[in-house]
Order: C-alpha cells, then structure tokens, then sequence
C-alpha cells in the first residue's frame, strides 16, 4: 500500500481527483496516532496530511489560530502557551490507548471531536471549532465558517465535519478559538466514596459558582488502592484559594477534601484524559460511554451487575470509561450496554478491541432508521463515490 | 420597495385556498388555525419590517404531534412552509409569502422538566427566551445566550438563528448552549437528536439544525444547558474620546490574558439615542463608550477589573463609572438591550449584524465612517466589541424610496468589507432574506452547493422557508449530487 502525501491543499485536490477516476477507496488519516478505532476500512491507498503542516495564523489578541491539518497537536500547543492561551477543551492524547507513537494532529482533534476532562465546563471541540477547510469526496474546496467566534452565515458544516472522521471530507486547514490558560490548578479528592455518592459529589460540584474545570471518580482498584473523587479548580492565585475553600465547603457532605497541588494534579488528570488507568491490559476493550451526568452511577450499577469490567467516571458521571476482557465476553458487553443504553438514554463507542470484533459488532453508536437514513444521504453529498473511510463509522459510512 | 425578491406567489396553490384551510382545520382544531384577512396581517412580516406578504393561513399547533401532521399535509400538497417563533428576526428570517403557511410555535411554550444536578432543562421550544432564565432564576440558574430580544424571542427562533448575544465572549452562543431537540421534518418525522447526555453519536446533526433558518426542520422541543449564576456580576462604564483607543483597549484587555463576560460597544449617536430612552447614566461627552462586565466573588471581581481600569488608562480613557448597585447595573444594561427599540423611536433604520476580525476594527470603524458620508446617511454603532460582532444601525426614512435604496446599498457596502477583512455577513442574526444576495461575496458556488445539498436532504423541493439563506438564482445545482 502506498501513501498519499499531499504537501498543499493543491496537491490535496488532485490526489482526491485521482482517487476518485481511479474509484480508490482511501483510508483518511493525521499520522494514524489514532489508528486503533473505528470499523475495518476496506482501502487500497492511505491518504495522510502528515505534510500539510504549520500554523497559519495565530492571533492572541482575538483568541484564534489556524493551522493546516497535519500540524501536530504538540506544535500547536506550545505557540499557544507563549501567549499564554489553551485550546480550552483539553484534547485526548490516544497513543497510550493504542501503542502508537506518531504525533497526534489538530486535523484529527477536530474530525474526530476530540476534547478532554474540560469539555464538562467548556464544551467539545466542536464548540471551539470556527472554521474549516476541506477537500469533499468529488475533489472540491470547501470552505465553511471562519476566523471570528461569531458566524451563522449559512449552514453550519463546521459542525457536521467534527465528529464525522474523514468520512465526509478530507480537512486541509481547521480553525479553533482559545481563552487565557489559568494560570494556576489545584485537585480536591475525596476518599472512598461509592460510585453513586461519588457522583452526586461531582454534579453538586458542577452546579455550583466555582467552575469546575474537571469532575472524575476512580472507583477502588482504578489508579489507586481506594476510591478518588476528583475535582479540579482553576484560576489566579486568590481566586483559586477561594475557590478550593469555598468548593470544600460546598461538598462538606461527602467528608473532608484532600488538597493535590498543581504538579501532582496535572499528571493525574492527564491520565485521566488519556484513559490512562484502564490502557492496561492492552488486549482489554475499551468502551467509552455518554449518558446523562446525573445517570452514570446507576448505569453503571445495572451493568456491573451481570458483567465483570473495570470503569472510571469523568464529566462529571456523564463519561464512563469501561474495559472488558474480550476472553470473558465475545462480543465484549455489545448487546448488554446498547440495551441499556436504549433504557437510559445516551450512547456508547467501542474505542478498542480486536480488529476481527470491529468488524463483527457496531463501532459507533447504532441510530434510528430515519438518522441513519439522513447519515447516508448527508455522506452522499460530500462523498457520492464512498472513497474516504469507507465503512469506517457504518456500514457503507 | 426595496430590491430583495421574494418569489410570486403559486397561483395554483392560491386558487385552492379554502380547501387548504379546511384540511388545516382538520388537524389543528378552534383557533389554532388562522386565515381571516385582519388577523392575518401581525404574520405578514418580522422585525425587518420593510418587507411584507400576507400568508395564505397561519397555523398555531399546540403539540408535536401536530407539528407532525401538518408538515405532512403541506409536504403532500405541495405548499410552502414558513416556520415562526416571536417574529422578531431581524434579518426577515420568518416573513412569509403569499402562497405559504405559516407554522408558528408560540403556543407551546412550557418548561418540560429541570434537572439542576445535570444543569439541564427540556422546554417546548416556542417558550421565550427570557422565561427559561426567569424559571430557574429564583434556584439561582440562568440560560446563558442573551438575545437584545430576549423577553420576546423563542428558543426555537433561537436554535434557527444560532442567537448570540452579549455575554457570548464567555458562554458562547446557543449552538455551544443546546443539548437536544426534538425535531420535526418536512414529511412529518418526529427526530430527537440528543438529549440530557453530551456530544453525538454519529455526524453532529445538532450542530447542523442549529442555525439553520427554519430550512431543514420544525423544533418543537429542546434541552438546553442551564447555568449556576455567578456570585456577583458588575457592569462598568468606561468611555473614550475616539472610537479608536476604545477599540484598542479591547484588543489589550484580551491579549493580557483577560476574558470579561462583555464588552459592549456604543458610539456618541448610540449614547444619545440610548440615554435619552433608559437614562442609564452614560457619559454624554465621550465619543465612544465601553460597557465591561466583569463576574464572580467580590475580591475576583476587584482583582479583574483593577486589571482593566490598567489597561484602559493606558488607551487614555476619560469616564470610568462604576455601577454602585443592582438598579444602577440594570439600568446600563437596559441602555444597551434597547438600543434597537430606542434607535426605532428616532429614525427607521437597517440594523447591520457582520463579524470582523476585532485587530481590524480600527480600518473597519474609519472605512465604514466613509461609506455612510458617501450615501449621506447617519449610523449609530453598537457592538459586541470583544467577539467583533458589529451592529452598526443605518438611519433612513422608511418613506422616502430613494433613501432607503441607498441605505440598503450602505448595508451590503458595510457587510462586502467585513467579509474582505476577514470576517462573515452575519455574526448572530442569521441570513434571511436581508443578506440572501450576498451569499457570493462570501462563498464560492461550490461552497453554497455543498451547503446546498445538505439542505435538499431534508427538503429536496425547497418547501422550507424557501426564499431565504440561499442566492434564489443557481438553486438547481442544490438539487441532485
């Protein structure tokens, strides 16, 4: 198999045109840091952005930046940090998932909606996502919303590409607002609680004026011997003192707070953004579930109930991060959480797992007949010929 | 009249008038279907008065289920569509045409279910905006996005426009603020796309119903994110004497890190016409005017704002009036939400709604000075200056033909050199028909194409709201793939 790598948005159009008179299905891709999710894509050329990279425009003083796909997420990151701005949905770094080493990029946080702990206060990537270019599957440059934060002129595609990944277009160059980074973090823990204490500790958190950056629980066994309640607070220095005092008054009833400083705090919630305490072992799938912040503990409850599998709560309860021992469950608890899941509402991916059972069980979410109809027919219009990932989210998809 | 073209009417479909308003009649029962001449006319237009068609029937369901019914019938029978929550676009979003049925949701407008610990609340949709905030106020919640409209305005009118408002710099806008709805199509299918729980599971439909003008669906439920309130919340004044350092400041206030919940934006004419409506106490002998609200405990508040007050010396700034009490913060706040009304007491005008790049505002504000001298007009400018949405509101006389062709060009001149400098037609108002004709200085054909058949997916006939968002010429190539 060989790989396109176009070097300009020029050479992108052309590679698709190609593709397209050839009828070569192509595997989309970054760097492929991602390469261990979605269905089994039947391709016969890899088509990365590996070298449309570099950042376009950076603009601290209107908290934007543009940069062509393929720039990694690392580069990124660092031009922001000298102004002292953040992408403030705090993107998932998959590599530990997967075992893969090459450099996440931002072409694939916004193709793939990719957000972190942060999302429960500051929305997904998509919320930050403002503008887009990309090639469609009939070989032409789309663009669709901008640089300014504040844009309804026509319909929103910028929103249907997050989330779509690379099934409906190939993104050449992605737009992101940002805010000032806080300028100091710190963690509350609570020890021991069950996980439905746990949660009603992190919605009460949510609903107060302190603005919670991060609301996780590591139920006994995950990263640690005894249960963690998790809280993260963000703000200058007097401003984060109160609110760690006034948070820890507010949560008074689910036992006395534990402070974890900054250095210690960022580790752990890195891990917990990267689903770190459940990455091994490596042949464990790896669901990662939405339901209602509110929901999670007593989903999980049922589900445990008649399953053995390891979890941890992030968003609040509204995430649930499940691993499952493929040798112990054939279909790695498929059938049992899209039950569920009908009953309470949300859905779930199968974020890891053998390729054989990726094939066999559905990856993404299962919808209704008429928002899969309307799937279909949306990818028809980008993508009339099926040559980017085809499959890769749904059949035919 | 003016120059935007609204399509004439079908007369096959007028001739079969009565027989239309008796099958509406069948699935709407009483009241809730409207076709006497007189009390047809409140629909006839939107907040973009200038333009005017009276409806073939208005129809007012009062569940979803006969939302269902009616898209249905219509669909069936081949009849536009024209979706309608408050009518107070102002961008002509819900003006009708003479052969089309109005569907307006305004009779479903109860709160559904609030869940605090999950910051969530289901509404019918045609509730407004206001009454969502009002509800979970007294436990201390709001719905962020403001609308200057908002005691008015539908959250489902809301969801169509994508509305903003003026705290947006920190909330974002209703897209980054909706959690579900339910939604109706064309043929009468009843989606719910989303719910209480975060992100999609397939490609983001939300995302795509959310200011999509009434053009691909009919919401009449969402759930929408509710917010605990702040501690404390203080607007200051701070004014200046050229519109250029008020701009400056903004721009330094943000580049040190800085991220007040607004900062609003007011010329010397918007002053006077603002004053004089709220008595506000704005300063009167200032060319430009920063409203800055700052958020949160009493010592972040004074740690924030002592920043600012800094960084506005620094732009040589002349007033700094600090609201001393809740009336006084109310009372800043009114000035500015009735800036529209209070202008409409003075003068008919066009209300302009384009977002720049803010490091532009200064060649933007001194070029759009030029443009007005140029068609002899006057403009008071009000904005959102921290997201570079301008709301410059071009006086004309509404009778006087000629003046208002040329307020009209003013417009489309303001909005083409938003767009060159790097920003977009409409920041929070949607499309409409008001900048419909624009959509080229914008996009290219393959742009709107694609947008095009994204649309004709859900309404391959163009029955949905029909004469807006998309240029009425070139629309065959929205049509097939």
């Amino acid at each position: 198999m060989n790989d396109l790598t176009p070097n300009n948005e020029a050479e992108l159009v052309s590679a698709v045109q190609q593709a397209l008179s050839d009828a070569t299905p192509l595997l989309v891709q970054g760097n492929g840091s991602r390469s261990g999710l979605g269905r089994t894509v039947q391709s016969a050329k890899t088509l990365s952005t590996s070298n449309l990279s570099g950042i376009t425009l950076l603009e601290p003083a209107e908290m934007v930046f543009s940069a062509k796909a393929g720039t990694p997420v690392s580069v990124v990151k660092a031009a922001l940090a000298e102004h002292g701005q953040a992408m403030t949905f705090e993107p998932m770094d998959h590599r530990q998932l997967y075992g893969t080493d090459s450099e996440p990029t931002i072409g694939a946080v916004a193709a793939g909606n990719i957000s972190g702990p942060r999302r429960i206060l500051a929305g997904a990537a998509r919320d930050s996502l403002i503008g887009v270019r990309l090639v469609n599957g009939k070989g032409e440059l789309i663009k669709n919303g901008g640089r300014v934060m504040k844009n309804v002129t026509g319909l929103d595609l910028v929103k249907l590409m997050s989330g779509s990944w690379g099934t409906l277009g190939v993104l050449s160059e992605v737009t992101f607002k940002v805010l000032p980074k806080p300028v100091h973090s710190a963690t509350l823990q609570f020890s021991n609680l069950a996980d439905d204490k746990a949660v009603a500790a992190l919605c009460t958190a949510m609903k107060s004026q302190f603005e919670a950056s991060g609301t996780a629980h590591l139920p006994a066994g995950i990263g640690g011997e005894k249960a963690k309640t998790l809280i993260r607070l963000e703000g200058f220095d007097s401003q984060l003192r109160y609110r760690l005092d006034q948070m820890t008054k507010h949560l008074s009833e689910f036992g006395k707070a534990e402070e974890i400083a900054e250095a210690e705090s960022e580790i752990l919630w890195n891990s917990i953004r990267d689903c770190g305490p459940l990455a091994e072992p490596s042949g464990h799938a790896i669901w990662k579930i939405s339901v209602a912040p509110t929901k999670g503990a007593a989903f999980m409850a049922r589900f445990t109930s008649k399953h053995a599998a390891k979890h941890y709560f992030d968003w609040s309860g509204g995430l649930i991060w499940l691993a499952i021992d493929p040798e112990q469950y054939a279909d790695v608890g498929d059938a049992a959480l899209r039950e569920l899941l009908a009953e309470f509402g949300g859905h779930a991916t199968l974020m890891r797992g053998p390729l054989e059972l990726r094939s066999r069980i559905d990856v993404f979410h299962p919808q209704s007949a008429p928002v899969m109809r309307i799937t279909a027919e949306i990818k028809n219009t980008f993508d009339p010929k099926n040559i980017f990932n085809p499959g890769f989210m749904y059949s035919g998809i | 009249m003016g120059t935007i073209a609204i399509p004439e009417p079908d007369m096959g479909i007028l001739a079969r008038r009565q027989e239309i308003i008796q099958n509406l009649r069948k699935l709407v029962p009483g009241e809730g279907v409207i076709s006497d001449a007189t009390e047809l006319v409140p629909y006839e237009t939107d907040a973009f008065t200038a333009y005017r068609r009276v409806p073939l029937a208005v129809v007012l369901p009062e569940t979803t289920e006969q939302v269902s019914a009616v898209l249905k019938y219509c669909n069936k029978a081949g009849l536009p569509v024209i979706p309608r929550g408050a009518g107070t676009s102002l961008a002509g979003g819900a003006i009708p045409q003479e052969d089309a049925v109005v569907i307006g949701i305004a009779k479903m407008s109860r709160v559904l279910d609030v869940d605090y610990s999950n910051r969530s609340a289901r509404v019918q949709a045609g509730i407004t905006n206001l009454n969502v905030s009002d509800h979970v106020g007294p436990d201390g919640f709001f719905y962020a996005p403001d609308p200057s409209s908002q005691l008015a305005c539908t959250i489902a009118g809301n969801i169509g426009m994508n509305s903003g408002g003026a705290h947006c710099l920190k909330y974002g806008v209703t897209t980054n603020n909706l959690l579900g709805v339910k939604m109706v199509m064309l043929d009468g299918t009843v989606l719910d796309v989303g719910g209480e729980h975060l992100d999609a599971p397939g490609y983001d439909l939300l995302g795509l119903v959310c200011g999509s003008e009434g053009q691909i669906g009919i919401i009449t439920e969402a759930v929408v994110r509710i917010l605990p309130k702040p501690e404390g919340a203080q607007p200051v004044l701070f004014g200046f004497e050229t519109a250029e350092s008020a701009g400056a400041c903004v721009a330094s206030i943000i580049a040190a890190g800085l991220v007040p919940v607004a900062m609003e934006f007011m010329d010397k004419l918007a002053i006077e016409i603002c004053e004089a409506f709220a008595k506000a106490g704005y300063p009167m002998d200032v060319e430009a005017l920063l409203i800055i609200e700052v958020e949160g405990s009493d010592a972040e508040m004074r740690e924030q704002l002592g920043k600012i007050i800094e960084i506005a010396k620094q732009h040589g700034v002349k007033t700094i009036k600090e609201s001393q009490s809740a009336m006084e913060a109310a009372a800043i706040w009114k000035g500015r939400k009735s800036a529209f009304g209070a202008t409409g007491r003075v003068a008919d005008y066009i209300c302009m709604d384009g977002t720049i790049p803010t490091g532009q505002l200064p060649h933007v504000l001194a070029r759009m000075t030029e443009i007005i001298d140029h068609y002899g007009l006057r403009v008071a400018n009000v904005f959102h200056a921290g997201d570079g949405n301008l709301h410059p509101l071009i006086l004309y006389d509404v009778n006087d033909p000629a003046e208002r062709q040329k307020a009209e060009d003013a417009g489309n001149d303001i909005l083409t050199l938003c767009v060159e400098v790097g920003g977009c037609l409409t920041g929070e108002h949607g499309v409409g028909i008001e900048k419909r004709d624009l959509m080229r200085v914008q996009f290219t054909e393959e742009d709107l194409r694609q947008q095009m058949l994204v649309r004709a997916v859900f309404d391959p006939a163009w029955q949905l709201n029909p004469a807006k968002v998309f240029p009425l010429d070139g629309r065959n190539s929205g049509q097939a793939a």
